[in-house]
């Protein structure tokens, strides 16, 4: 699981675009979205095409995003319990 | 009405970064289109994470009206009153290419949105909190007549007061120049350049 | 000073090949929209709302010979047609084309034939195309500013002529529906699997539609009445995000408040953008409560023909006249239940009301706006 967050982290730093943000400068528990990284709807949407193509992950219902998108710890969680192995 | 004048204005080429005509940052080490944006974006110590995420024809957008009115009293105007009139020839071409790429894997929306040109005005107007007039044009060659009677009439017959108009192109061999002027009608104490169609063509443009 | 008149009109859809086989489908209820499982288009299938190749080609052909893409036939024959119907001289140097697109020949990009390279990529070729096929001898003017870029190019043309520059300008605007166009939309979810429900309840996204349209503006008066006057228009900015609608309605608020700036009657109906996405819906709701138009009537026809992108504006625009000179707004198909974040007059059913003037709004990418409002000569 920890392997699985430290990979996400890296892949949001390089899917979104986050200049000048490393994963040590991600908390886990932190919210993704509002204040802390600044993500927006856009954001929300690339991270869908995230878990489709790195995990197999499809989404389609935007308000089930606004849950598992809360932390890197529900995302991780998320895709532990949904990928395609 | 008074006459209008250029406050200021502001041109991006590959060789360098210019301000009223003067160069004001060259690109030395002739790096690329990426390095030198964010050579400019650190040189006037710019915090701005969404940069980062913008395409190219936006990117160079934001930079250029970033340095046209990084000095700009801001609060002089409301912000309905402040216009942004911008051509090009490439529409957002380079971009389009992109996202195109995309689909045969999976379409990008961050890629996607970028599929329009005047997303850069968006990102222009974000910015500077800038509400009022939009226009953006697609011309084969800068039609600086048509621009220049197009914000002439701004002033004439809208509650317009500042204009921000150019030029600014990405082609798809990643080509790019961009041409932004401040345009406000004249105060007598902050003249730089005559809104003048023959100047703006055959001098400060090609600058 | 200076009037400007809808003087001639065309509109292209899924409904028909003219301004009257369309007015008449909506009227009678008729939606152009349909379930494709062209795999062109999209794996999956999904409502959109297509015109009829075959019918375009056949009438392309009774005009020119020439090898063409659909969008150019589009907007070549939409200004074919409202030339016809029109007393203006295309190839005055009095006269100016505007042509509206958002992604014109787009569709070049993942055709085998096509290339990065291709000049037909580049929308002022479309522009110039569209002049030359006239005869014009004016450089065509490109306006391409995402969803309001049909009505920001009719504006343009009503301040270029009221600014003494040209007597007559034709307003073309079009866009065919590609995997691009259709593949992007679905990434942003933006689609709704059904045809499309504008201000209901239960909306889920948009629909796509294709079409052109073509509108005739002109500084001479005109010969017979009723006759539709383009008053006063404006465009302006969210300054709030890139995609997303306003949550207060600001840009489109501002724009309104400068269309009718000084204008003493509230307008008879508005035409309204309804995309049927959530917030765009919610946010007209709030920007038409701002500028305290909440008991006008309000349409939206997308229900009908989709979201025609760069053709919209001018379409609804040359629908909306056409309401004025009937005393007949059309309804909004596919809404039952309003579901607003702010009330407003939505209307479900065709109205018969005396009406003088109407209201065309439209919001879009890049937190564009733009407004017009038309008023009717008796």
């Amino acid at each position: 699981m920890e392997d699985l967050k430290e990979k996400l982290k890296a892949q949001l730093i390089e899917q979104l675009n986050l200049e000048d943000i490393t994963p040590a400068d991600i908390n886990s528990s932190d919210p993704l979205f509002g204040e802390g990284l600044g993500l927006d709807s856009i954001d929300a949407l690339e991270i869908i095409v995230l878990l489709q193509k790195e995990y197999g992950i499809k989404i389609e219902d935007t308000k089930k995003g606004k849950e598992i998108f809360q932390s890197i710890d529900t995302l991780a969680a998320y895709i532990e319990a949904n990928k395609k192995s | 009405m008074n006459n209008l004048t250029i406050k200021k204005y502001v041109s991006v080429k590959s060789d360098a970064l210019r301000i009223n005509g003067e160069i004001a940052l060259a690109n030395g080490s002739s790096a690329d289109f990426g390095e030198f944006m964010k050579h400019i974006y650190h040189f006037y110590k710019v915090s701005y994470l969404k940069f980062f995420k913008m395409d190219a024809l936006s990117k160079l957008g934001f930079i250029a009206s970033k340095v046209l009115l990084i000095d700009d009293d801001s609060s002089r105007f409301e912000p309905e009153e402040k216009a942004i009139v911008v051509a090009n020839r490439s529409s957002s071409l380079n971009t389009d290419v992109k996202y195109n790429q995309s689909i045969s894997e999976i379409p990008s929306p961050a890629v996607f949105v970028y599929t329009l040109p005047n997303i850069l005005q968006g990102e222009i107007s974000i910015h500077h909190n800038m509400k009022g007039e939009n226009a953006f044009f697609v011309q084969e060659k800068p039609d600086v007549p048509f621009l220049v009677n197009y914000v002439n009439i701004l002033f004439k017959t809208t509650r317009t007061k500042k204009v921000i108009a150019g030029w600014i192109e990405v082609d798809v061999n990643n080509f790019y120049q961009a041409f932004l002027m401040d345009v406000e009608e004249s105060d007598n104490n902050s003249l730089i350049a005559n809104f003048d169609i023959d100047l703006i063509q055959n001098q400060l443009f090609t600058e | 000073m200076t009037r400007v008149y809808l003087e001639s009109d065309n509109v292209i859809t899924s409904l028909g090949f003219t301004t009257g086989q369309n007015f008449s489908a909506m009227e009678a209820g008729i939606s152009g929209i349909h379930i494709s499982e062209n795999n062109e288009l999209s794996l999956n299938p999904f409502p959109v709302s297509l015109v009829d190749k075959i019918r375009l080609h056949e009438e392309f052909s009774g005009i020119s010979k020439n090898e063409h893409t659909d969008f150019e036939k589009l907007i070549l024959l939409s200004a074919h047609k409202a030339l016809a119907g029109s007393a203006i001289n295309p190839s005055s140097h009095k006269t100016l084309f505007i042509l509206s697109t958002t992604k014109g020949n787009v569709d070049l990009l993942h055709k085998k034939s096509g290339n990065n390279q291709d000049v037909r990529l580049y929308l002022w070729h479309s522009a110039d195309l569209l002049r030359r096929f006239f005869n014009n001898p004016n450089q065509a003017v490109v306006i391409s500013n995402a969803c309001v870029s049909g009505l920001t190019a009719m504006i343009t043309g009503m301040r270029l002529i009221k600014n003494g520059d040209y007597d007559n300008v034709v307003v073309t605007g079009g866009d065919v529906v590609s995997k691009f166009i259709v593949s992007g939309f679905q990434s942003f979810l933006s689609l709704s699997p059904q045809p499309c429900r504008p201000f209901d309840r239960n909306r889920d996204g948009l629909t796509l539609g294709e079409g052109a349209a073509t509108v005739i503006l002109t500084n001479r008066n005109p010969e017979k009445l009723p006759a539709v006057e383009l008053v006063a228009g404006a465009t302006s900015n969210d300054a709030n995000h890139i995609s997303g609608p306003s949550r207060t309605g600001e840009g489109l608020f501002v724009a309104i408040n400068k269309t009718l700036n000084g204008i003493g009657e509230p307008p008879g109906f508005i035409s309204a953008h309804g995309t049927a996405t959530p917030y765009n819906d919610d946010m007209e709701s709030i920007a038409f409560n701002r500028a305290g138009l909440q008991e006008v009537p309000v349409n939206s026809i997308k229900g009908f023909i989709g979201h025609t992108l760069g053709a919209a504006g001018i379409i609804e625009s040359v629908i909306g006249a056409g309401s004025l000179v009937k005393n007949r707004v059309i309804k909004t198909a596919g809404l039952q239940n309003q579901g607003l974040a702010q009330p407003i007059n939505t209307i479900k059913e065709n109205l018969d009301i005396t009406l003088r003037s109407f209201l065309k709004t439209a919001s879009g990418f890049g937190g564009s706006n733009a407004t017009a409002l038309f008023v009717k000569h008796e």
